[in-house]
Formats: C-alpha cells, sequence, structure tokens
C-alpha cells in the first residue's frame, strides 16, 4: 500500500496522480493500479508518466468504472501499485522524437527526462498533439530542444522522419502506424507502445496478446513497446 | 498443530491451494514475483498437440463482480511445454498438474500419451473449454460424449488423470459418474459459464466467437452448489473451482466436500492471492482447532 499525495483535476476527464514513496520504474514501463477491494474484478494498467526518488505519477484519463474511482482518490488515501511491468522503450542515440497523442503523452514525459540523461542523444524534439485543447505543455517545454502542438491536426503531419535516428510514439493506432509507414523508407527506428486489455499485468494469461510479424506477443510483458515495423507489417 | 496436507487420490499435496488453468502461465511470472513453492500445486496453462495461436478480437472483458475470457487456448503445444517448461516446474517443490485440451480424441490421446513419458503428477483433461469452435467442452456436454473420450484416455495413461468438468454439461452429476465409472481419479469443477456481450454503440458481439467465458466472484454460488452435487454423487475426490477470491470462499468449497481448491481469477485480483490464501486457511484452522481439514470437508 502507499499513499496519495495529490490527485489533481487538469482537464475535463483528465488527472494526474502522484503517489509517495520510492518506486522503480524506466520510461515506458506501466504499474496495475488498484484502490479497493474485490469490485472491479480487475487492477488498471497506467504508465509511469514522471519519477522521482520520493513519488511517482500517473497521467491518466476517466474512460470507465476504474479510472472513475481512481479519479475520485483524494490526499492520504491508499492505493497499491504492482509493477513496474513491461518493457520499457530502449535506449537510444542520435536525433531523437518523441510523439504523443491524446492520453498517449503521458510515458513521454519520463521518456523526456530519461533522453536528456543519455550521453549519446543529440537532440530531442517532442510532438505532441491534441484532439481539442494543449496540456502539461509548459513542463514538456524544460526537456525539449524543439516543441511542436498541434490542436486538432495531425500530429505527425508536423514531422520530418529524416530528421531522426529514432522516433518514439504512444497515441492512438491509427496514428502510430501512420508513422511507421511514413518512416518506412528512412534511416529512423520507430517504436509504439500498444494499449490492450489486460488482466493479470505480468505476462501469464495471454488476453492482452498483439500480433506481430514475429508472432504473438505479450503486450504486457514483451511490450507494451514494440519496433514499429514488427506490429504494423501488414 | 494443524497441518494443511491434504491427499488427493494417491497424490499428497501440502496444502489443498492450486492455481487454475490459464491464470498462472507455468509458473515463472508468478515465482518472480513470491515464492510459489507455498502453494500446493499449479495447473499448466491448457495444452494442446499443436502450438495454438488463439482468439483473434477482444480477449477480456469485463462485467460486474466477474471477467469473460476469449483467449481460445493459445499454447506452445505438449512438445515445446515438455522442452521449454518441465524442468522449471519440476525444479520447485509443488504438484504440477498438466491441462490437456484437443480438438478431437485422437489428438487428446496423442498430447496424454507424449505426457505421460514425462515427470507430472496429474492430467488435468479439460473437456470444458467453451472457447475453442471443436472439440473443448463438446466433450463434455452430454454424459456418452465424456464417457468416450474418458475411457480412451484411462486405457493410455497410468498418470493421476482428473477430468475437468462443464457448468454447461447438460447433467454435470452424470457428467462426474461417468468419470467415475470410466476410472478417472478425480474430478475439477467448474470451469467457466458460457457467457455473452454486446457493444451497443458498434451494434456487434464484443467477442468474435460471440460466446467467452464468464468467471469470478459472480460464479462462485452456482459453482459451489455444483461442487457440493458433485461430492454428494461420487466418492472420487473433487477440486473445487469457481471464483474463489479469499481464503473463506476456499473453507466453504471444503466444506462443500471438495479435497483441494483451485484459484483463478483472484490472482489477476492480487498476485499473491494464492497464498493469501494459503496463509488464511492456517490461520483459521489455528484459531478453530482444526487439526486436518478432514473434520471440516464435506460437513455440508
Amino acid at each position: 500500500m502507499a499513499k496519495i499525495i495529490s490527485n489533481e483535476k487538469l482537464d475535463d476527464d483528465i488527472y494526474i496522480m502522484k503517489v509517495e514513496g520510492k518506486f522503480e520504474g524506466e520510461m515506458g514501463q506501466f504499474y496495475m493500479l488498484r484502490a479497493w477491494n474485490e469490485y472491479p474484478v480487475l487492477s488498471r494498467p497506467i504508465s509511469i508518466h514522471d519519477i522521482d526518488d520520493n513519488s511517482i505519477s500517473f497521467l491518466y484519463r476517466v474512460v470507465g468504472e476504474g479510472t472513475e474511482m481512481l479519479s475520485n482518490l483524494k490526499e492520504n488515501d491508499d492505493i497499491e501499485l504492482q509493477g513496474p511491468n513491461g518493457n520499457g522503450y530502449p535506449e537510444v542515440e542520435g536525433n531523437v522524437a518523441l510523439i504523443g497523442g491524446g492520453m498517449g503523452i503521458a510515458p513521454l514525459f519520463l521518456a523526456a527526462k530519461s533522453l536528456k540523461k543519455m550521453k549519446n542523444v543529440k537532440n530531442i524534439d517532442i510532438y505532441l498533439g491534441f484532439s481539442q485543447k494543449a496540456i502539461l505543455t509548459e513542463k514538456f517545454k524544460k526537456y525539449a530542444d524543439n516543441l511542436v502542438i498541434n490542436v486538432g491536426g495531425i500530429i505527425i503531419d508536423e514531422l520530418d522522419a529524416e530528421k531522426y535516428d529514432y522516433i518514439l510514439t504512444c497515441g492512438p493506432e491509427i496514428m502510430m502506424k501512420k508513422m511507421v509507414q511514413k518512416s518506412k523508407d528512412t534511416q529512423a527506428k520507430v517504436y509504439v507502445s500498444m494499449e490492450k486489455r489486460m488482466a493479470c499485468g505480468v505476462g501469464a494469461c495471454l488476453v492482452c496478446t498483439c500480433k506481430t510479424s514475429k508472432g504473438n506477443k505479450k503486450t504486457c510483458k514483451d511490450g507494451p513497446v514494440f519496433l514499429g515495423e514488427d506490429v504494423f507489417y501488414e | 498443530m494443524s497441518n494443511l496436507k491434504v491427499k488427493f487420490s494417491s497424490v499428497e499435496f501440502k496444502n489443498p491451494v492450486i492455481m487454475a488453468s490459464g491464470t498462472f502461465g507455468f509458473g515463472r511470472e508468478y515465482g518472480e514475483i513470491y515464492d510459489i513453492e507455498k502453494l500446493g500445486g499449479i495447473c499448466s496453462k491448457g495444452l494442446t498437440l499443436n502450438k495454438k495461436a488463439g482468439n483473434e478480437g477482444v480477449r477480456i472483458w469485463e462485467t460486474p463482480s466477474g471477467i469473460m475470457n476469449s483467449v481460445g487456448l493459445e499454447n506452445p503445444g505438449v512438445e515445446e511445454y515438455i522442452k521449454k517448461e518441465l524442468e522449471y516446474i519440476n525444479s520447485l517443490d509443488l504438484i504440477n498438474i498438466v491441462n490437456i485440451s484437443g480438438s478431437t480424441i485422437e489428438d487428446y490421446k496423442e498430447s496424454v500419451s507424449i505426457i505421460s513419458k514425462h515427470d507430472v503428477d496429474i492430467i488435468e483433461l479439460n473437456i470444458s473449454c467453451p472457447n475453442v469452435k471443436e472439440g473443448g467442452m463438446a466433450f463434455g456436454i452430454e454424459a456418452k460424449s465424456a464417457r468416450e473420450i474418458v475411457r480412451e484416455i484411462r486405457s493410455i495413461t497410468r498418470l493421476p488423470l482428473v477430468i475437468k468438468l462443464s457448468p454447461n454439461a447438460k447433467d454435470i452429476i452424470e457428467v462426474a459418474k461417468v468419470c467415475e465409472e470410466e476410472g478417472a481419479d478425480g474430478v475439477s469443477l467448474v470451469n467457466t459459464f458460457k457467457a455473452m456481450a454486446i457493444d451497443i454503440n458498434r451494434r456487434k458481439n464484443v467477442f468474435n466467437n460471440t460466446y467467452a467465458g464468464l468467471s469470478g466472484p459472480a460464479i462462485k454460488p452456482i459453482a459451489l452448489r455444483m461442487v457440493h452435487e458433485v461430492c454428494k454423487n461420487v466418492d472420487i475426490p473433487v477440486m473445487g473451482i469457481g471464483g474463489i477470491t479469499n481464503w473463506k470462499d476456499a473453507i466453504e468449497f471444503i466444506m462443500a466436500g471438495a479435497t483441494c481448491v483451485q484459484v483463478g481469477t483472484a490472482n489477476f485480483m492480487k498476485p499473491k492471492a494464492g497464498l493469501d490464501i494459503v496463509n488464511g486457511i492456517e490461520e483459521f484452522m489455528i484459531k478453530e482447532g482444526i487439526k486436518s481439514l478432514d473434520e471440516i470437508r464435506g460437513i455440508i
């Protein structure tokens, strides 16, 4: 059990929760969150938004009963965090672009922070796409050599894949798929972070299987981050 | 001194808590989270003769107090299991139950004869999977087809044989009796209930297969009733399964007559659910001055 430091509403259905404690976790990994006993049955997989020496943060949108219950939690309430789970984004080098669409921006903040510490990373360009209203842009600015915001349009149209060695994405599947297609004949390696309904979160139950060119993979254990061309190969 | 040991046919378990097939992989993932040797045993993910990719589309759907799954027996196949997993499981102080499924009697027979050459404690014959188009549950609906498959399998293996029954059977008591008559060492029940969900916005089935298997606390009272009925009608031991989430649920199944219990969906609620149940049963026994679970088994 851990204690909630804050659970702040950022926009209509979007919240950021900060939990007290020293937690493990790398960019792109996630935790299973639970603040109830037997109902709902399943815990909720939420990616790590930020982590420091005495807290961990999660950025999430209320989409159903579980996230609704999370959003009602207050300072000092208890929450169970099981993790970190999943592989996370790989270590990269050279010029890197981060592309987030909607709630897909969640894991990219820790990614930006982590890339900043990597010696062989030259440039970090961050592209954030929102359907209605931009959030957390000031926060991202701090870690970006170049920050591009798009509201209501198509974020990947803003980006020239030729300029990058690595492109790390998280967002709607269609966005990630188009990014993979757009980068096909360039040197850029595109990584995608997949979202699937999960149950165990640790790789045992096989309900979050992701079909790849290398066979079925477990999104929770082998992923959620995959090489884009392995997932969008058809 | 309270003793959690139970004897299931010829097999001795250090405690009655077993992890149910399909919810615990082959043990490795949970083995990284806690000391799974504290458990009584584990049932492998359902294995088929050849590798299976499983079902397309949505595989999990939450319901009030339950989940529906439609994994469709994704598994590496019996041979690959023997090559990659058996050594690990056998290195642990656990009863290793291998769950076998198939689409034809021939498939089941071949898988069982392959696995019977290896060091395995119990075969759990899955004639109750609702998520595959052919075979699976079909064998467990009618007593006649259940009789045929159990007879064939019994004739080719000396390993302790447990038949996993479907709550969707026309008459689960009849199916259990038939298993006993054909020489099964025990039965385990229940597998998931055939269920359904509709996405009203898309006006479509949630699951590509239309139907899926319901498990979790929602099914516990019905599962408990079925275990009770079967225990009253057969003399072979029973493994109770169905929504067991905490130690109290486990004690209820034992009082209803089950020798062991299997824990499935609860693993998704708390990864250490099995361990909590073992500890809870022990504390209850100490508090109540129960020396052996035999004292409370089937008292209802």
